[in-house]
């Protein structure tokens, strides 16, 4: 923890150069994504990659300009693993289901394995 | 010998602050939290409907996705001048605080009026919440018509936050004098989650539905 409420002095982690050098990073990641956007690959390694793109971009918001790496750890696990296993319910439940449903809709059920 | 606090449990024995922030802070991230799931729901939801349907993949790469990439240019670049802000104000520099946050609250408005013109674009074609434009039923026969309620309903959404998040920063720029350094800080974290959210709405949205070559 490094900034606090109280007090005269106001400790605040980083410098200006490592905000300007994380927003680079953030700028050439989506350069990246856009340039697969141009290239177009198949929609399933597009979805892999942009995701992945995205998780990186995400984290390194939340690290840095949100601070959540200079926070203490407490606040850190209060507010991320919730956050992910909530995501991750989601996706689980009905992710695959939306294959069983293009199937329903195509004629034939399917699991989602199969479609996949 | 320790003392009863940290006999019973440290941190969580009562008399101190496990999270070292004050309590509009830890109300800002449970806020941040509750917000992360209604987007989520809103992604999975489309992702949901998408995957369920034949979905139009409309957009050309010149102009829209050219467009929305600016567009995240000028988002990305608000986050540098909020967290430049925040940091100005740590130094106890307040008017350079002002001038940054200010700043961020422009480059905000910008995003906004970069995303009408995207939406009046769209509507101009014919695109409704629930209606696809003719040329696009056309070109992908049986698409859903939901099309259009994910991309209104998702960015719209997106738009509302940042809209509010504008007012919220010109408002905590007018006070800034009197705001203590946490304040400011608050602000930077409801700036940096609506700039967060758009790295999904971006790629989801206008990178997986690139026109097909």
């Amino acid at each position: 923890m490094t900034t606090h409420a109280s007090g005269d002095e106001e400790h605040f982690a980083g410098s200006n150069k490592l905000f300007i050098s994380i927003w680079v990073w953030l700028l050439l990641l989506t350069g990246f994504e856009v340039l697969l956007g141009y290239i177009q690959l198949p929609v399933i390694y597009m979805l892999v990659i942009l995701m992945g793109a995205s998780i990186i971009k995400a984290a390194l918001i939340v690290a840095y300009f949100m601070h959540l790496r200079f926070e203490r750890l407490t606040l850190v696990l209060t507010i991320v693993p919730a956050l992910v296993v909530c995501i991750c319910l989601m996706l689980l439940v009905f992710f695959p289901d939306s294959f069983r449903a293009k199937g329903l809709r195509s004629g034939g059920v399917s699991t989602p394995a199969e479609s996949r | 010998m320790a003392t009863e606090a940290q006999a019973i449990g440290g941190d969580w024995g009562g008399g101190v602050h496990p999270y070292r922030v004050g309590h509009r802070k830890l109300g800002m991230w449970l806020f941040i939290m509750s917000d992360s799931l209604t987007f989520s729901a809103l992604l999975i939801a489309y992702a949901y409907l998408r995957a369920s349907n034949v979905w139009p993949t409309p957009f050309k790469f010149y102009p829209s996705i050219v467009f929305s990439s600016v567009m995240t240019l000028v988002l990305l670049s608000s986050s540098l001048t909020m967290v430049m802000a925040v940091s100005a104000s740590a130094r106890k520099n307040k008017s350079a605080a002002r001038k940054w946050i200010v700043a961020t609250a422009v480059l905000g408005a910008t995003f906004i009026v970069l995303h009408s013109i995207e939406w009046r674009h769209l509507i101009s074609e014919g695109l409704r919440p629930f209606q696809l434009p003719a040329e696009w039923a056309e070109k992908w026969p049986g698409a859903s018509p939901l099309f259009g309620a994910t991309f209104f309903g998702i960015t719209g959404m997106h738009m509302f936050h940042v809209a509010t998040g504008c007012i919220y920063l010109l408002v905590v720029a007018g006070r800034v004098n009197k705001l203590k350094h946490e304040d400011v800080e608050i602000s930077g974290l409801y700036w940096h989650f609506v700039d967060l959210v758009w790295m999904f709405v971006f790629p989801m949205i206008y990178l997986l539905s690139i026109w097909p070559k």
